[in-house]
């Protein structure tokens, strides 16, 4: 328990806490890119290089464009950045399900009897990642490929605009 | 408290917190992002057990967050591409009125 884990726990709990409480959707959206950025930092104190820069390039840097690109696209004036806020019933309960998540799994946590933890990370290098991946995962990889295809071919065809009847024959 | 109790710790506040957001916000965006949140979450436990507990192969750990972060990155890209058509249909993104196909 370092002092530098503590200080990513706030970054990450804090600004995850923040994107929960503020009205603009913006400030939400870059909140959670902080708290993001957070998660990066604790893989990187728990000795995860290559995890922490796949974190940065796919969340900080190409989901919160997408993200903020869907926020721009889906408005029409500057007042409707304003999200209105949760009900209040729904909030109480929403935030009710959430203690008990957590303190369901914190019970847990400290329930159990955990065995000594190893004094130094596991080594792994980036060569040794890319070995693994190609051999003993190389079918997972090629379907995640096929699954990113798909992803990306789903995702054009519902955000494309429906053509009229007209346009599909000619 | 030992350091993998206080990431699992960390973990469950940080999925409570995208829970909380999913279930409370009523924006589309909002949710998926609170379900980011929760994926992020699940990483974190990944990361934890992989240098906290010992057992598995040393790899592990790592190439299964990897290939959770590449599954999450295609889910936000169909959620986003269903927020931009639902945003079509109604002109706004308010869940409460996303009841069409409410049966």
């Amino acid at each position: 328990m370092t002092f530098t884990f503590l200080i990513l726990a706030v970054i990450i709990l804090g600004s995850a806490l923040a994107a929960a409480l503020r009205p603009n959707l913006i400030h939400c959206a870059l909140l959670l890119v902080v708290s993001w950025l957070g998660v990066a930092g604790f893989y990187l104190w728990a000795g995860a290089e290559f995890v922490a820069f796949a974190q940065v390039l796919v969340y900080v840097g190409a989901l919160s464009m997408v993200v903020l690109f869907a926020v721009l696209l889906t408005r029409q004036s500057r007042a409707e950045l304003r999200v209105d806020a949760p009900e209040t019933r729904r909030a109480v309960w929403a935030v009710i399900a959430g203690v008990a998540v957590s303190g369901v799994i914190g019970a847990a946590v400290f329930a159990t009897k955990w065995d000594p933890a190893p004094v130094t990370a596991p080594e792994v290098t980036v060569r040794g990642l890319g070995l693994e991946l190609m051999g003993a995962h190389a079918a997972a990889l090629l379907l995640l490929g096929v699954l990113l295809t798909a992803a990306l071919l789903g995702a054009v065809v519902l955000a494309a605009p429906d053509r009229p009847e007209k346009e599909e024959k000619s | 408290m030992s350091p993998l109790q206080g990431c699992l710790l960390l973990s469950a506040a940080l999925f409570s917190v995208g829970l909380v957001i999913a279930l409370a916000r009523s924006n589309a965006i909002l949710v998926l992002l609170g379900i980011e949140l929760m994926l992020n979450a699940a990483n974190l436990n990944f990361i934890a057990f992989w240098r906290f507990h010992s057992g598995a192969a040393p790899a592990t750990g790592v190439i299964f967050v990897l290939f959770a972060i590449a599954v999450a990155a295609a889910e936000a890209a169909v959620g986003l591409a269903l927020v931009i058509a639902l945003y079509r249909h109604q002109k706004n993104l308010r869940l409460q009125e996303a009841t069409r196909l409410r049966g």
